[in-house]
C-alpha cells in the first residue's frame, strides 16, 4: 500500500468505489503529496460537490464536507471566512464546477478568495452513466447527445482568469508529479487557485470520447492531444495559452499573479481604512 | 459560563432591524445572504453591524449560494444565519435539507410575501407555512418559530439559535412582511448571549465542528455516526430516517411554544401565528372590553358601492362574546398536547391565515372533536380585528345586536 | 535494490503500472486480486530504478517501493 495512506487515508473506508483505471485515485495522491510538501495536514480542509471527482476528499483523514451538487465553493466561501487562518482545497468536476455550479465558480474567482480548486475534468458526466458535459468535445456521442455533441465545450481555465483568479494552470493524470506541485502551489498562493486535471474515465468518457476503454492508453492520448504552455515574459497573462496550430490543448501553469488582492485582504483593508476595529 | 450581565434597553426598532440585533446578540457571527424584498433590511443591517462586531458578511451571488456559506461557515465555528423571503426562500430549500440530514445549526429567516413565484414582493402572505415545513425533498424534520410583533422578532431570533445549538438542527424563523417591516419599542439586551453547543445529546451523527483534530465527514448522503455513508444499505439508511425525525417529535415538549389570552373562560378560540396574531388579539381584547387604545373603533361604516357615498353606520356590540386566542409561537413541529390543553373547553376554533387555509388543515387534525373554521385572507391585507369578530358571530350565530342610528 | 509490493487488498487490476515503468518491470500474471480480476506481478524488482511512477499513478495506492 501506499506510504502516503498511512497518514492521509482512512483505511477503514477502502477500498474506494472508483472504477478500476479511474483518474480520481492518482488526483487523490497527488493532493496527498502536495499537502506532505507543504506540511500542513492540520491546517487543511477539504470542500467537494457531487460527482465521481467529489469522492476524492471523503477518504481523507481530514475535515471533509461532501456537499450538494455543484455547490462546493459555495460552502467553501464559508468556510473560508469563518476561518481565514485555514487552508480550503475544493475538488469538483467539470459538470459540478462549470454546469450547475457555474455561477458560484464565476463569483468565487471574481472574489480571487483564498480557496484551491481542483476541478476534475474526464469530459463526461460519470456517475450518472455517461451523459454529455460542459466540456464535452464536439461530436462525441454520449447518452445524452446520441447524434454527437453539438456544444462547444467550455474552457475552464480561460473562463477562471479572464474573471480574475490568481492561480491557474492545467495538467493531466499523467503529469502527477506536475500535478501535486501544482496542488501544492495552488495551497501556498494567497488567492483563488485554479487547477484542471484531465483525468481519464475508461468507463464513461473512455466508451464515448476516446473510443478507447485502456485507461494507460487514454493517459498516453491526453500525452498526444496537449502541448506544454511555457509562461513567459512575452505573454504574462496566459492570453496566448490558447489551442495551438495542430488543435493541441495547452498545459502548465497560465497565471500566477502574486500581486493580486485577496478577498479578505480587501475586506480588512476595507474595515482598517473605515477605522473599524476587530 | 453564564450570560454576560445584560443591560436592558428600549428601542424604537423595525421587525427587519430587532431580528439582525437578535441574531448579534445570540452570539451570529456569519452571515452570508442576497437581497430580496421584503427582508432587505437584515442584510442591511447585517452588512455593517456583523463585520463592526469582529463576524463576517458576505453578498453572496444567489440565494443557494447563501444557504450554502452559512452551513460552510457553522462547521467553521461561527454561528451563522442568512435571510430572504419568497422565491430566494425557494432556491433555499436544498441546502436546507442538506442542514437537517447533516444536523447542521443553522438559523434562516424567511419574511414571507405574497406568491406562487414573484407574487407580491411587497406585500404580505403566510403562504409559506407548508413550505418551512416540508419545502425539501425526503423526510425531515424541522423547527418553525413564527413572530408576531418586533420584540417577538428579537426574542424568536434568539430562541432560534438556541434551539438550533440544542437539536442540531435547521431552525426557520417564519416572519411575514407586516412583522418585517413595522415599527415598535422593545427592549434589546446589550452584550452577547452565550448559547453553548451542547454535548449533542439529540445528535444522530454527533460531529465535531472542524479543525479539532476529529477528521469531521460532512455527508449529505445519509451515514452512519461515523459520517461515512450507508445509502446503499437499507436497514441502517431506514434507522438513521427514524432517528432525525424521532430527534425533533420526540423532544416536543421543549420545543413547543403557545400563547394564550383570556382561553380560561372562553367559548371561541382562535388560532392564530405570526401578524395574523395580532389583529386576533385585538378582537379578544375588543370583544372582552380591554381598554387599549389602538382597539379599533365600534363602528362599522357600509357604504353603498354605487354611490361610494356613507349609507348607514352600524354599532355592532360583541361585548358578549368569549373570545379566546391560542397564538402558536413554534409552528413546526405543530404543539398537539399545548395545543389540545389550551382548547379543552372550547367547541368551535377559528384559524385565520393570510393565505388560502393550511395551518387549519393541521389544527383540525389535532383538533378532531372540535368545529375548526378556516378564515383564509389571500392578496396581502391582513385580517381585521372586526373581521375576525364578524366571523365569529357569524359561525357561532349568535344574534347581532345592531344599532342603526341614522 | 528496491522491493515492490502490490497489494491485493488494493489493486483493481487497471494495469496502468504496466506501462508507467520505464523498467517494464511490472508485467501480467495469473493472480488474482481480491476483487478477482487479474493483478500484475512485479519481476526482475533489481532492475528499479526507484522513480516512484507506479506509486503516484497506481490510482488505488496498492503498490509500494521501498528502497
Amino acid at each position: 500500500m501506499n506510504k502516503l495512506y498511512e497518514k492521509y487515508i482512512k483505511k477503514e473506508s477502502l477500498p474506494n468505489l472508483f472504477c478500476p483505471g479511474c483518474g480520481n485515485g492518482i488526483i487523490q495522491i497527488a493532493a496527498m503529496d502536495a499537502m506532505e510538501k507543504l506540511n500542513c495536514k492540520d491546517d487543511v480542509a477539504c470542500v467537494s460537490g457531487i460527482g465521481c471527482s467529489s469522492w476524492i476528499p471523503c477518504y481523507y483523514k481530514l475535515d471533509v464536507i461532501h456537499s450538494m451538487h455543484g455547490r462546493a465553493l459555495a460552502f467553501a466561501e464559508g468556510l473560508k471566512l469563518a476561518r481565514p487562518d485555514k487552508k480550503i482545497l475544493v475538488f469538483t468536476g467539470d459538470g459540478d464546477c462549470m454546469a450547475i455550479g457555474g455561477n458560484h465558480l464565476l463569483h468565487a474567482a471574481q472574489r480571487n478568495i483564498d480557496l484551491t480548486v481542483v476541478m476534475v475534468n474526464n469530459y463526461i458526466y460519470g456517475m450518472t452513466g455517461g451523459q454529455k458535459s460542459p466540456t464535452t468535445p464536439i461530436g462525441a456521442k454520449t447518452k445524452t447527445s446520441p447524434f454527437g455533441c453539438i456544444d462547444e465545450p467550455m474552457n475552464a481555465c480561460k473562463l477562471v482568469m479572464s474573471l480574475g483568479a490568481s492561480y491557474v494552470a492545467r495538467w493531466t493524470t499523467a503529469h502527477p508529479v506536475q500535478l501535486a506541485k501544482a496542488i501544492a502551489e495552488g495551497m501556498d498562493h494567497k488567492g483563488f487557485s485554479f487547477i484542471e486535471v484531465l483525468s481519464q474515465c475508461p468507463v464513461q468518457a473512455g466508451k464515448n470520447v476516446w473510443g478507447e476503454k485502456e485507461p494507460a492508453k487514454i493517459m498516453a492520448k491526453y500525452k498526444e492531444v496537449t502541448y506544454l504552455y511555457k509562461l513567459g515574459s512575452n505573454d504574462p497573462t496566459g492570453a496566448m495559452a490558447e489551442k495551438n496550430a495542430e488543435g493541441k490543448i495547452p498545459i502548465g501553469l497560465f497565471k500566477n499573479d502574486e500581486n493580486a488582492q485577496e478577498y479578505l485582504e480587501r475586506v480588512e483593508a476595507k474595515l482598517a481604512e473605515s477605522g473599524i476595529a476587530r | 459560563m453564564a450570560a454576560k450581565e445584560s443591560k436592558l434597553n428600549e428601542v424604537v426598532l423595525q421587525g427587519n432591524e430587532a431580528c439582525a440585533k437578535g441574531a448579534l446578540y445570540a452570539g451570529c457571527r456569519f452571515f452570508a445572504g442576497y437581497p430580496i424584498t421584503p427582508s432587505t433590511e437584515i442584510i442591511e443591517m447585517m452588512s455593517g453591524e456583523m463585520q463592526k462586531a469582529g463576524g463576517a458578511f458576505i453578498q453572496m451571488e444567489d440565494e443557494i449560494g447563501s444557504a450554502c456559506a452559512i452551513i460552510g461557515a457553522r462547521w467553521g465555528g461561527s454561528k451563522a444565519m442568512t435571510a430572504t423571503s419568497g422565491p430566494g426562500y425557494t432556491l433555499m430549500q436544498e441546502a436546507i435539507g442538506f442542514a437537517a440530514v447533516t444536523e447542521t445549526p443553522i438559523v434562516i429567516v424567511n419574511v414571507q410575501r405574497g406568491g406562487p413565484s414573484t407574487g407580491q414582493p411587497t406585500l404580505s402572505s403566510q403562504q409559506d407555512v407548508y413550505q418551512a415545513r416540508y419545502g425539501s425533498h425526503g423526510d425531515y424534520e424541522i423547527i418553525v418559530l413564527a413572530p408576531s410583533s418586533v420584540q417577538e422578532m428579537y426574542d424568536f431570533t434568539v430562541r432560534a439559535f438556541e434551539l438550533a445549538e440544542q437539536y442540531r438542527t435547521p431552525v426557520i424563523l417564519l416572519a411575514d412582511e407586516v412583522v418585517g417591516h413595522m415599527r415598535e419599542k422593545i427592549v434589546i439586551k446589550d452584550g452577547s448571549k452565550n448559547i453553548k453547543s451542547v454535548k449533542q445529546q439529540y445528535v444522530v451523527s454527533p460531529q465535531a465542528d472542524f479543525f479539532k483534530g476529529e477528521f469531521t465527514t460532512v455527508e449529505g448522503q445519509l451515514h452512519d455516526e461515523q459520517g461515512r455513508r450507508i445509502g446503499h444499505i437499507a436497514n441502517k439508511s431506514g434507522e438513521f430516517i427514524y432517528n432525525i425525525n424521532k430527534k425533533i417529535t420526540d423532544n416536543i415538549d421543549g420545543i413547543a411554544d403557545i400563547t394564550t389570552y383570556c382561553m380560561e373562560d372562553a367559548d371561541v378560540a382562535i388560532v392564530a401565528y405570526g401578524s395574523v396574531a395580532r389583529p386576533a388579539l385585538n378582537a379578544v381584547k375588543h370583544a372582552r372590553g380591554v381598554k387599549d387604545d389602538r382597539i379599533a373603533p365600534k363602528f362599522k361604516i357600509v357604504k353603498d358601492l354605487m354611490t361610494r357615498g356613507i349609507q348607514k353606520t352600524i354599532k355592532t356590540d360583541y361585548s358578549h362574546l368569549k373570545v379566546g386566542l391560542v397564538k402558536i409561537n413554534s409552528v413546526w413541529p405543530i404543539p398537539e398536547d399545548l395545543l389540545r390543553q389550551a382548547t379543552e373547553r372550547v367547541d368551535t376554533v377559528i384559524v385565520p391565515e393570510m393565505n388560502v387555509g393550511k395551518y387549519c388543515r393541521e389544527v383540525e387534525r389535532v383538533l378532531k372533536d372540535k368545529k375548526v373554521i378556516p378564515m383564509s385572507k389571500c392578496g396581502g391585507d391582513i385580517h381585521t380585528p372586526i373581521e375576525i369578530l364578524d366571523k365569529i358571530l357569524e359561525v357561532t350565530g349568535i344574534e347581532e345586536e345592531v344599532d342603526i342610528n341614522e | 535494490m528496491a522491493t515492490i509490493t502490490i497489494d491485493k487488498a488494493c489493486c483493481k487490476g487497471c494495469n496502468i503500472c504496466l506501462t508507467v515503468c520505464p523498467k517494464k518491470i511490472f508485467v501480467k500474471s495469473r493472480q488474482r486480486n481480491n476483487y478477482g480480476t487479474a493483478m500484475p506481478a512485479a519481476e526482475n524488482q533489481d532492475e528499479c530504478i526507484v522513480c516512484r511512477m507506479c506509486e503516484r499513478m497506481c490510482p488505488d495506492g496498492a503498490i509500494d517501493v521501498e528502497k
